[in-house]
C-alpha cells in the first residue's frame, strides 16, 4: 500500500437488519483527493462515510484508513477518530458549550493540549471560517449557517487528515448554503483530503476529483466531474442527474 | 415622513384597576361567583388562622401555665429547642454542631453570590473535606468525646440523614442509570434489578430490613450503627429514583450529540461527563430536586426505627407531661420548618435552571 493511500475499503458489506445497505464497496481515496457522493436517499451514502470513523460498523470486508485497519480493537477506532473530522447535516454543535468551548473541548480532552493553547488554536480556526466573533456565544444564538460554520471550525481544531461531510448544507436555508460551500472550497484548495456527501452539483463540478453516484448500496458511477457529467455509463446515475440537474 | 405614517404602533392595553377586575375576577356569572366564593373562604380562614398563630400567641414565658391568651402557646416550642434542634446531643458539646453548621453556611453563601472566584474549590471542599470533618465533630474520637448515635436527634438528625442520602443518591443514581442503558448485558440487568428492587419496595420496609433484619444476616459480633443502616437505606432507596429520572434525561438526549463526541474522539467516559451529562441532568433539575424535595420529607419515617428526626422529637416533646396538649403548636412548627427547607430547594432549582439555560 502506497504512503499516499489515505483510505482504503475492500469488499466492504453492511446491513440493517435484512436490509443490505452496502453491498461490496470498493473505494481507494489518496491524500488530498476530494470525493463527493451523491445518490437517492437510503442509497447508503451515508453509511459509507460513517463507517470510515466507525460510526456505523461495517460486517465484512476491511477498512484501512492511514494505514491502520478498523477492527473491533477500541484503539485502532480511537486512533482512526483521531485523524479523521465529520461535519454532519445538523451541525451537532454541542448546546451547553460556547461555540469556542464547543471548539477546544476535544483538542483539551483527546489531544490533551493546555487550555490556552487549544484555545488559541480554535480562535485560528474560527477566525478561518470567519465567526471569530461569535467565540463567545452559545449555538442556539448563532444562524444555521454560523452553526455549520463552528462545527467545521470544530472539526478543524483537532487538525485531521482527513474530513467527512455528511450533507453539510441540506438542513440550511438557501442563502446560508454559500457560506458554508465557501468555506469548504476554501478547504478543498489547501489540500484536505475530503469525502463529501451533498447533492451540491456546483460544489461537486468546481472541487471533485470524482464524484461517485451510490444506488442500492452500490457504488454505480466512479469518474471524474467531467466525465460523470457528460458520459454517465449507467442508466441509473443517467435517470438521477436528469431529476436533480 | 411617510416613513411615520406607515409605522403603525401596537394597541396600548390600559385597563386600571375597574378593568383588570372586570377582565379577570368577573369577566362571567360563575366567574364572579368563584370569586365571591373564594373572598368568602380566605375571610373566614384566614383572620383566625392570623389571630392563632401571631395576633393572640404567647410568646413570654418559660411554663404552659403563662399560655393564658387563647391562642397558640409559643413557649412550648421555645422551652423545647434544644431538644428540637439537637435531639438529646450532650448541650456542652453543642458547639461541634454548630462549627459545622456555620461552616455549611458560609461556603453556601459563598456559592449563592455570583461572580466570586474558586467556587470549584468551595463545592469541592463541601463534597470531600467537609463530610470527614462533620463525621470527626458530630461523633468524636481523637480528642473530642464520643457521642453515641442514639443522641443524636431532631432538626440535626434530620439534616443529617436527608444531607447524606441526596449528597451521595445522585452519583449513585447516575452511575445506575448509566449501568441500564449500557451495552454490557451483565452491567445493564444488574442495574436494573438494583432499581426495580429498591423502587417497589416502600421505605418503610426498606428501613424495618435494615434495623431489624439486616443484623439476621451478619455474624454474631458485626454490629453496624443503626443511622448507618437508615442512611444505607435512604441512600439506595432516593438513589434508585434518581437513576430513573436520570435516565429519562439521557433518553431525550438526541443521537447527534452521542455521535459528534464520538466523532470528536472523546471515549465513553470522557463523552458522558463532558457532553451527554451536563445535558441531560440539566433538562431533569426540576425532577431531581422534586426527589431532594421526596427524601427530605421521607427522612421523618425514621421515627419507626426508634430514630427522633425532626418530627420524631416534636411528638416525643409533645407526650411530656408538663407540656401535654400542645401538639398543634409543634404540628404547625414542623410543618413551617419542613416548608422553609423545602422551598428552598425550589427556588433554588428555578434558579440553577436560569443560570443554565443557553437558550436552546
Amino acid at each position: 500500500m502506497s504512503t499516499d493511500t489515505m483510505i482504503e475499503m475492500n469488499e466492504v458489506h453492511k446491513w440493517f437488519g435484512d436490509l443490505h445497505v452496502l453491498n461490496d464497496v470498493n473505494l481507494k481515496v489518496n491524500r488530498g483527493e476530494k470525493i463527493v457522493i451523491c445518490g437517492p436517499s437510503g442509497s447508503g451514502k451515508s453509511t459509507l462515510i460513517r463507517c470510515i470513523n466507525r460510526l456505523e460498523e461495517h460486517q465484512r470486508g476491511q477498512i484501512i484508513v492511514e494505514g491502520t485497519e478498523l477492527t473491533n480493537d477500541n484503539r485502532s477506532v480511537e486512533k482512526i477518530r483521531g485523524e479523521v473530522g465529520m461535519v454532519f447535516q445538523q451541525f451537532n454543535l454541542f448546546p451547553h458549550l460556547s461555540i469556542l468551548d464547543n471548539c477546544s473541548l476535544a483538542p483539551i480532552w483527546v489531544r490533551k493540549l493546555p487550555k490556552v493553547e487549544a484555545k488559541e488554536k480554535a480562535m485560528k480556526y474560527l477566525k478561518r471560517v470567519q465567526i471569530d466573533d461569535q467565540a463567545h456565544k452559545y449555538p442556539a444564538q448563532l444562524s444555521g449557517g454560523q452553526q455549520q460554520r463552528a462545527a467545521i471550525a470544530r472539526a478543524l481544531c483537532m487538525e485531521p487528515r482527513i474530513m467527512l461531510f455528511d450533507e453539510p448544507t441540506s438542513a440550511l436555508d438557501p442563502e446560508m448554503i454559500k457560506e458554508v460551500l465557501d468555506v469548504m472550497v476554501g478547504l478543498a484548495e489547501g489540500g484536505m483530503t475530503m469525502l463529501v456527501v451533498t447533492h451540491e452539483m456546483g460544489f461537486a463540478k468546481e472541487v471533485a476529483d470524482s464524484i461517485i453516484f451510490m444506488d442500492e448500496g452500490q457504488i454505480v458511477e466512479n469518474k471524474n466531474p467531467t466525465d460523470f457529467f457528460e458520459n454517465p455509463e449507467s442508466e441509473r446515475t443517467k435517470t438521477f442527474l436528469s431529476q436533480i440537474l | 415622513m411617510t416613513n411615520a405614517l406607515n409605522e403603525i404602533k401596537p394597541p396600548v392595553i390600559e385597563l386600571g384597576i375597574i378593568g383588570w377586575l372586570r377582565k379577570n375576577l368577573f369577566s362571567t356569572w360563575y366567574n364572579t361567583i368563584l370569586t365571591i366564593l373564594g373572598i368568602y373562604l380566605l375571610y373566614s380562614i384566614l383572620p383566625p388562622l392570623f389571630n392563632w398563630i401571631f395576633f393572640d400567641a404567647n410568646f413570654v414565658g418559660s411554663s404552659k401555665d403563662e399560655c393564658t391568651k387563647d391562642g397558640a402557646c409559643w413557649i412550648f416550642i421555645k422551652q423545647n429547642l434544644k431538644l428540637i434542634f439537637y435531639g438529646l446531643y450532650p448541650t456542652e458539646e453543642l458547639w461541634r454542631i454548630n462549627t459545622a453548621y456555620v461552616m455549611l453556611l458560609i461556603a453556601g453563601i459563598y456559592l449563592l453570590i455570583p461572580n466570586l472566584k474558586n467556587k470549584g474549590w468551595v463545592g469541592a471542599f463541601l463534597l470531600i473535606p467537609f463530610p470527614i470533618i462533620c463525621v470527626y465533630l458530630f461523633s468524636g474520637g481523637a480528642g473530642l468525646t464520643n457521642v453515641e448515635t442514639r443522641l443524636w436527634g431532631g432538626l440535626f438528625l434530620t439534616l443529617v440523614i436527608a444531607g447524606v442520602g441526596i449528597v451521595l443518591s445522585l452519583p449513585i443514581g447516575v452511575l445506575l442509570a448509566l449501568g441500564r442503558r449500557s451495552k454490557l448485558p451483565i452491567v445493564s440487568l444488574l442495574s436494573t434489578i438494583f432499581i426495580e428492587i429498591w423502587r417497589g419496595v416502600p421505605l418503610i420496609t426498606v428501613l424495618f430490613m435494615a434495623s431489624n433484619m439486616f443484623p439476621l444476616f451478619m455474624p454474631e459480633g458485626v454490629n453496624f450503627d443503626k443511622l448507618i443502616r437508615a442512611l444505607i437505606g435512604v441512600m439506595f432507596f432516593s438513589a434508585a429514583y434518581l437513576a430513573e429520572v436520570v435516565r429519562g434525561g439521557l433518553q431525550a438526549m438526541p443521537k447527534g450529540q452521542y455521535e459528534a463526541s464520538q466523532a470528536a474522539g472523546l471515549t465513553y467516559w470522557k463523552m458522558m461527563a463532558l457532553v451527554i451529562l451536563p445535558q441531560s441532568l440539566k433538562m431533569v433539575i426540576p425532577a431531581i430536586i422534586g426527589s431532594f424535595i421526596a427524601i427530605f420529607k421521607d427522612t421523618t419515617l425514621v421515627l419507626i426505627i426508634g430514630l427522633f428526626d425532626f418530627l420524631g422529637i416534636i411528638q416525643f416533646v409533645g407526650t411530656n407531661p408538663d407540656w401535654l396538649g400542645f401538639s398543634h403548636e409543634g404540628y404547625v412548627f414542623a410543618a413551617a420548618v419542613f416548608w422553609i427547607f423545602c422551598f428552598g430547594m425550589s427556588r433554588y432549582s428555578q434558579n440553577l435552571e436560569k443560570k443554565l439555560d443557553t437558550g436552546q
